[in-house]
Order: C-alpha cells, then structure tokens, then sequence
C-alpha cells in the first residue's frame, strides 16, 4: 500500500515537473517572439521582419518545392560532417584517453584548436576541397570533430577502473571490452560531446554555404541578403533554428536519460 | 573439509615500480599461502598493508615481481585462470545493464546458450533476493543491492575459488552482518573455496574457517588462525564467548601494526 502511494506520488511528482519544464519552455518562446517584436517595431522592416510575417513566409518556403533540395542539401553535409567528427573524434579520443602520455600532449593542443577561429581555416579547406558538398562537410566536420575528441578522451580516461578489472576477470577480449564495456561506460559522455559537436557542426555546414556555395540554407539566406528580402532571410534563420534546437532538444534528452542511469 | 591445497601463493613479493620520481614500492611479502579446498579464509591486516594486492596476484589480475602463484595445480601469471570470480569493493555493477542483465553479462560472454543463462540468472538473483529488482538499473538501487548484483553476476559463473575484496566495506554494521549470512549459505550452497580480504576483524571471525593476519606493509603473514567453526554457522555465532575470544587474539596481533602502518612506529604500551 505504501508502496503504491510512493509509485502514485513520484508520477505525479514527475508529471508535474514536467508541466513545469513545458511552462518554462512556453515562457521563454512568448519572451524570444514579445522581444522580436519590439525589435521589428523599433528597426521597421527594413531591418528585421515581424514575427508574423517570418512564419507566415516560413510557411511559403516549406510548402514550395524549390526549397527542399537546398534543405536536403544542407542536411545531408550535416550529416556527413556528423558522422566524420563521430568515427574521428571517438576513435582519436578513445586512444587519447587509454595512452596517458599521448593524451597529456594533445589535451592543451586540442583545447587551443578549439578556441581558434576556424574561419581563418576556410580558404584552405576550398583550396583543398573546392567548391562542393565536400568543402562544406570538410568545414563542418572540423568544428564538430574536436568536441567529441575531447569529452571522449576525458571519458576514457575517468573510466571506473573497477570496470575493466572485472572485464579482466570475466575474461573478455579486448575487442569485447571496447564495444561493452569501453563504449557503453564512456557514451554518456561521448552524447555530450554529440551535442556540442551537433551545434558547431552545423555552424560550420552554415558558413561553409554562407560564403561558397550554390545550394543549401546558408546560399538561401545569402541570396535573400544580395536581393535585400529580410522576411526570407529570417524565415530560412528560423527553419534553421527551429530545426537546430529540435535535433539539440532530442539529443539532450538521450543525454539526461543516460546520465541519470550513472 | 579436506586438505587438497586449491590455490597456493610461494614466496611471493609485488613491488610497484618507481613513478613520476616516487620510489618503487614494496607492498607485498614474501609470503607463502595454502588455500584448502573448500575452506573460507580471510585476510586481515592494516590499511595499505597489500591485502588486495594479495588478491590481485592470485586472481592473475597481477603479476607478482618474484614467486610463484598456482590455482588448481596450474601457473597463474598475470592472466586470469577460468574457474576464479572476484567481488570488488567498489560498486562494479555496470550502470548501462539492468540487474539481470548485469548478471547475464559474464554467461553471454562465454557463448552460453540462453536457457541456461535464464536458468542460472533467476537463480542467482533469486538467492541473492534481486528477483523484484531484475529490470531495474543500478542506479534505482541502494549501495548493498548494487553489491548482491555483483555477487550474483559472480555467481552465476559457477567459480570454485571466490576472491572478495572487502565486498561490504561500503555499507552499515547490520547490513554487513545480514550480507555476512548471505555470504555462508553460497559458500556452503555452491561448495566453492572463499578469500575474503576485509579490514574488519568481526566479519572474518564470523565468517571464516582460517583467518591470515597480516603485518604492516610490506604485507607478511604473522599467524593463521583456525576460528574452528562448524560449516553449518551464521551470524548468531556473535553472541558466544569464542567470538571475542578470536577477534582479541587477532586484535593483539594487529594493534601494533595498525600503529605502524598510522606512522606511530614502536607502538603505544
């Protein structure tokens, strides 16, 4: 019977969090829309389109057909990108964190190229590259794969050295004990480092079609700029957005759910 | 129980080479030990005197710097022999897994096939009373469950020599006690010869049939005492006069090299 009241009690304890987490949310979105507005009153439309007419010409761009293939073609270097910095930086920040002197060397290297302002990378990345996809995969890859390398690395190396004693003990392989053991220990963080890596992966895809390309969201609101159409350029900012802090939204949800489990 | 050695440490030392300008240490020996088959023995001694060293060379997780360590009349260096399982004092349940599949773990990995796994599994966990909690992670039970989780995914692996390295360190006096119980009928159930490694002279007069005092590191033995206990005991034994009677005797042997170990060398009178 207690425990029945207890099981009654922690839902509805949980469900109103949840009421309360959605509340704020709301909260915030009414806030971000009630400022956006009193910006378009105060700079006019010449400047900033209002709420409304963003939505209403967002609606226009997803409802046409000429728009999909630029966002197909954003989503797919996204996902390219994201899949390099996933198989690079977890491979380099397995071996990272396992070989201590290897890890001691690179750690200040990587946070220092962390900092760096990848920009100043982009016209080599075209000299290398060209004009493509693959220019724009190569510069999204290179501001997600860093993040990923180093909550990877500090991942392997705070593992709970319990864990691969008893790997040792039940006889595993060492294959074994990097796909059970290494792997599921460390993806709580290797998540995290996904998430960052998700947002500056897509800031790099973005640039990259900001400054030299023909296709994809970021050649759509350069285009809207050359041809002063502020509306949609800030309708494809906010299906950008909107889309960012969705896939970032699902990403911190998987990342909480594994964390709790720690 | 019989006197057919199982396991058997010969002149062993372990030294840990010199780091980062720290000097080498010598935490363990040379000691000589001869684990009965079947028996439950425990190794008591001050902090930091190499008991878990101790346990680490024999369960092949270490290899010792001079000697020799033999499980079931077969070397053991630096690798793990089949037949042994061990129990860490920290809380080794892997927090991804539930608790069945946590104490699965071991069973698949060994390419079992999955009757056998269910079978074993429910029995463990049945044994170590976890069968509510089989779909639970880790993290939804206390410090004690986690451990039983880590007992039973042991278990399951059917091992004739059970390594524990202070398994209940982490939890309060009454809980140990109940564990201690727990501890006795899968000795006594699975026949399986035990090492205990505690710091707590209570528990292994409760539990065991010879108990190693060890001195100060470098970690010797001083004496083997023999409780004389029936097989048949559990923890209402701490109400008889022969309980105090092996925990003052063992308390004598340690109190000097506790103080040793605590850098208060020669001791108080």
């Amino acid at each position: 019977m207690a425990g029945t009241q207890t099981a009654y009690s922690r839902k509805d304890h949980e469900r109103a969090e949840r009421l309360r987490y959605f509340g704020d949310v709301a909260l915030v979105i009414v806030g971000i829309v009630v400022v956006w507005q009193i910006l378009h009153m105060l700079a006019g439309d010449v400047a900033i389109s209002s709420p409304l007419a963003t939505a209403i010409r967002a609606g226009e761009l997803l409802g046409s057909a000429s728009f999909w293939p630029h966002a197909a073609e954003t989503a797919k270097a996204l996902v390219y990108a994201l899949i390099i910095a996933l198989l690079i930086g977890i491979g380099v920040g397995t071996w990272l964190g396992a070989h201590k002197l290897s890890g001691a060397v690179a750690e200040p290297i990587l946070v220092a190229l962390y900092s760096l302002p990848k920009i100043t990378l982009y016209p080599l990345i075209l000299l290398v590259f060209g004009l493509g996809i693959e220019a724009k995969i190569a510069f999204g890859a290179i501001h997600g794969v860093i993040p990923v390398t180093i909550f990877t690395m500090n991942a392997v190396k705070n593992i709970n050295r319990v864990f691969l004693r008893s790997a040792r003990v039940m006889k595993l392989t060492a294959m074994q004990t990097a796909t059970r053991i290494l792997l599921p220990a460390t993806m709580p963080e290797i998540v995290s480092g996904l998430r960052v890596g998700f947002s500056l992966t897509l800031l790099g895809v973005v640039i990259g079609e900001l400054f030299s390309s023909h296709r994809g969201m970021g050649f759509l609101v350069m285009r809207a700029i050359g041809l002063h159409d502020v509306s949609t350029m800030m309708a494809v900012t906010l299906i950008l957005a909107v889309a960012a802090v969705a896939i970032s939204s699902i990403l911190l949800y998987i990342d909480n759910r594994l964390h709790r489990r720690v | 129980m019989s006197h057919e050695v199982h396991a058997r440490l010969e002149g062993v030392t372990r030294v840990y080479p010199a780091v980062a300008g720290n000097p080498p240490v010598h935490a363990l020996g040379p000691i000589d030990l001869d684990l009965r088959k079947g028996e439950f023995f425990s190794i008591v001694g001050p902090s930091g005197c190499g008991k878990s060293t101790c346990m680490d060379v024999l369960a092949g997780l270490a290899a010792p710097t001079e000697g020799n360590v033999w499980f079931e009349d077969k070397r053991v260096h630096g690798n793990v022999p089949d037949g042994i399982g061990a129990v860490f004092q920290e809380d080794a349940s892997f927090p991804w897994l539930t608790v069945e599949d946590n104490a699965a773990f071991g069973l698949r990995r060994a390419g079992v096939d999955a009757a056998e796994i269910r079978r074993r599994v429910d029995y463990a966990l049945g044994f170590v009373g976890l069968k509510d909690f089989a779909k639970a992670y880790p993290a939804q039970l206390s410090g004690g469950m986690r451990q039983r989780v880590c007992i039973a995914r042991t278990l399951v692996l059917q091992p004739r020599l059970i390594l524990l390295d202070e398994p209940f360190g982490a939890l309060d006096a009454q809980t140990r006690l109940l564990m201690g119980d727990e501890l006795l009928k899968l000795w006594r159930e699975t026949g399986a010869t035990v090492l205990l490694i505690t710091h707590a002279l209570d528990e292994a007069a409760m539990l065991s049939d010879r108990i190693g005092a060890m001195s100060a590191r470098p970690g010797r033995f001083l004496e083997t005492v023999e409780t004389g206990w029936s097989r048949d005991r559990d923890s209402r034994m701490l109400e008889g006069e022969t309980f105090g009677h092996i925990t003052g005797r063992l308390w004598q042997m340690l109190r000097s090299e506790s103080q040793r170990a605590m850098g208060h060398e020669g001791g108080v009178a």
